[in-house]
């Protein structure tokens, strides 16, 4: 792992990030608990069923958690930048410039009443100060960055014009614009179809690889995590159990991580009844 | 046991052809899967049968026994039954499970309703102590079953299930396919699936359509796919597609 990062300080480090929610019977509700890791320059999977706090983990990284919401944590930097102690301006600042997230469905990501176009200018010119013709140019580049194969077409086409795949490449363009060091993707292809998903994943690959950029890949499907990424770490119920190296996935010794691979239907190997998980309560703890 | 044909269906939504041609028997108490990814079709196949898309062409029947009803009948829509995608969608969000359950009962004429919705939440493993819950107090998998039980309380013959699973996380969704096969076997069901997981579909159903822009790419059974013997393309591309992510 050393010999990839070739960086001695890492990109991104938490440690023991609280997110809290005040619940409806009045108390509070501690929905990410005491997560720590660090990111370097590569490729981390962060993988948890509904509710284990992955998606959580990701918003409180880019300052998007919720109205209402708490983010406490022992440490949470990015290079230099104390996240912490930022200012919303500040914040702001930093999303799009030096993090950036991809969201699940293009359809609700995207702003449906302007141009593919002209969403992703407006994204580097928020920026850097760069003239029209300019930003534009650079906006084509990016979109043929992402194997769009006629950006002038779909430069000027509305996010409803376009199928999934192709409204997830230019989200993906646009979040690349302005060149961040930490991309996270919260369920990138979950929306797309099987033989488009592996198209965006390439995409996404490629551009990881060759800006040595550092990304969360957040999921819930371990096996597609698994193929994609360097390292996996499994939530459940708001806490990291298992940190394990995607190759040694069949390895994992949390049972959760075992129960999860285990539950899935295989082609070629019927299983009848197929396994089931049975939750234990001290995972939780 | 009651089976389907579909003969030379065709679907049209204004100059779209959204189905053409697709012809295919599903034998009683078969399990049948049908696999493509969005915009292929799969659903609306499921949707002609049931009859909440007309028919621009062609035809459904149910098969197993002479003297059956027609298509568009209360007594066919009786004895076929839909289970939807998304349980977050397809429950009314202010009714509680137990109205939910009795009104397919009461719009088909059905006796002992007390009797009935006990032993369907009994029959998908919720038990009486979910009957007066709304939805929004209910998880995905627990809603899923609701949806199940909706579909099995009028005892159909043929039960169509449009992506069952998919909006549930993976333990669930092993929990959701283990109570389909186990309902299958104790009622004697016909099962039309419609999947773009291939695993799943293999993992139900013993023979499957593969369907690609509304046309029929072809039927294979769960057997000769597990063994990769398909003759079609674009099969072994979705084939491929379901193993993961394979770095250039």
């Amino acid at each position: 792992m050393e010999t990839r990062h070739g960086v001695t300080q890492p990109l991104l480090e938490v440690q023991d990030l609280r997110v809290t929610y005040p619940s409806r019977q009045g108390g509070l509700a501690e929905v990410v608990r005491g997560v720590s890791f660090s990111l370097g320059q590569e490729r981390l999977g962060l993988v948890g069923e509904s509710g284990s706090g992955k998606s959580q983990t990701g918003r409180a990284i880019m300052g998007l958690t919720a109205p209402g919401g708490r983010v406490q944590a022992e440490r949470l930097t990015l290079g230099d930048v104390d996240l912490l102690r930022c200012s919303e301006t500040e914040r702001r600042q930093l999303r799009g410039r030096r993090m950036a997230m991809v969201l699940q469905d293009p359809k609700f990501s995207l702003n449906p009443v302007m141009s593919i176009g002209a969403q992703i200018v407006e994204t580097l010119q928020r920026h850097q100060s760069v003239s029209s013709r300019h930003a534009r140019e650079r906006a084509l580049d990016a979109l043929a960055a992402v194997q769009i194969d006629n950006p002038r077409r779909v430069f000027d086409l509305y996010p409803h014009e376009v199928s999934g795949g192709m409204g997830q490449r230019a989200m993906i363009a646009m979040m690349l614009i302005a060149e961040p060091q930490l991309l996270i993707a919260d369920e990138p292809t979950s929306a797309l179809d099987v033989t488009v998903q592996l198209e965006v994943l390439s995409i996404l690959d490629r551009l990881v690889a060759e800006r040595g950029m550092g990304l969360i890949f957040i999921s819930h499907d371990l096996r597609l995590v698994s193929s994609f990424c360097d390292r996996v770490l499994v939530m459940y119920a708001g806490r990291i159990v298992e940190e394990v190296a995607a190759a040694d996935l069949a390895h994992a010794r949390h049972p959760y991580t075992q129960g999860l691979l285990e539950c899935l239907p295989r082609l070629g190997e019927p299983r009848h009844p197929l396994p089931t998980l049975d939750r234990r309560a001290e995972w939780a703890q | 046991m009651r089976g389907l044909s579909l003969n030379d269906v065709r679907v049209t939504f204004g100059d779209f052809v959204a189905v053409d041609a697709v012809s295919l028997d599903v034998a009683p108490g078969e399990s049948f899967g049908i696999v493509g990814e969005s915009g292929s079709g799969k659903s609306t196949v499921l949707r002609a049968i049931c009859g909440l898309v007309p028919l621009a062409r062609g035809s459904v029947s149910l098969t197993g026994a002479p003297g059956l009803p027609a298509p568009a009948t209360q007594a066919f829509r009786r004895q076929v039954q839909m289970v939807f995608q998304d349980p977050y969608g397809s429950l009314h969000p202010r009714q509680t499970v137990d109205r939910m359950l009795a009104e397919p009962l009461a719009i088909h004429g059905f006796e002992q309703a007390e009797q009935r919705i006990e032993q369907a939440l009994d029959d998908v493993g919720l038990g009486a102590g979910f009957r007066f819950r709304y939805p929004h107090q209910l998880s995905g998998g627990q809603r899923q079953r609701v949806a199940i039980a909706r579909a099995l309380i009028l005892e159909p013959q043929v039960v169509l299930l449009d992506e069952p699973t998919s909006a549930l996380d993976a333990s669930v969704q092993a929990e959701v396919l283990n109570l389909l096969e186990t309902l299958r076997r104790q009622k004697g069901l016909t099962f039309v699936m419609v999947s773009h997981d291939l695993a799943v579909v293999t993992h139900l159903c013993e023979r499957l359509l593969v369907m690609q822009r509304g046309q029929m790419v072809e039927v294979v059974s769960a057997a000769d796919l597990a063994a990769h013997r398909v003759s079609a393309e674009y099969t072994r591309s979705l084939m491929r597609a379901s193993v993961g992510f394979q770095r250039a």
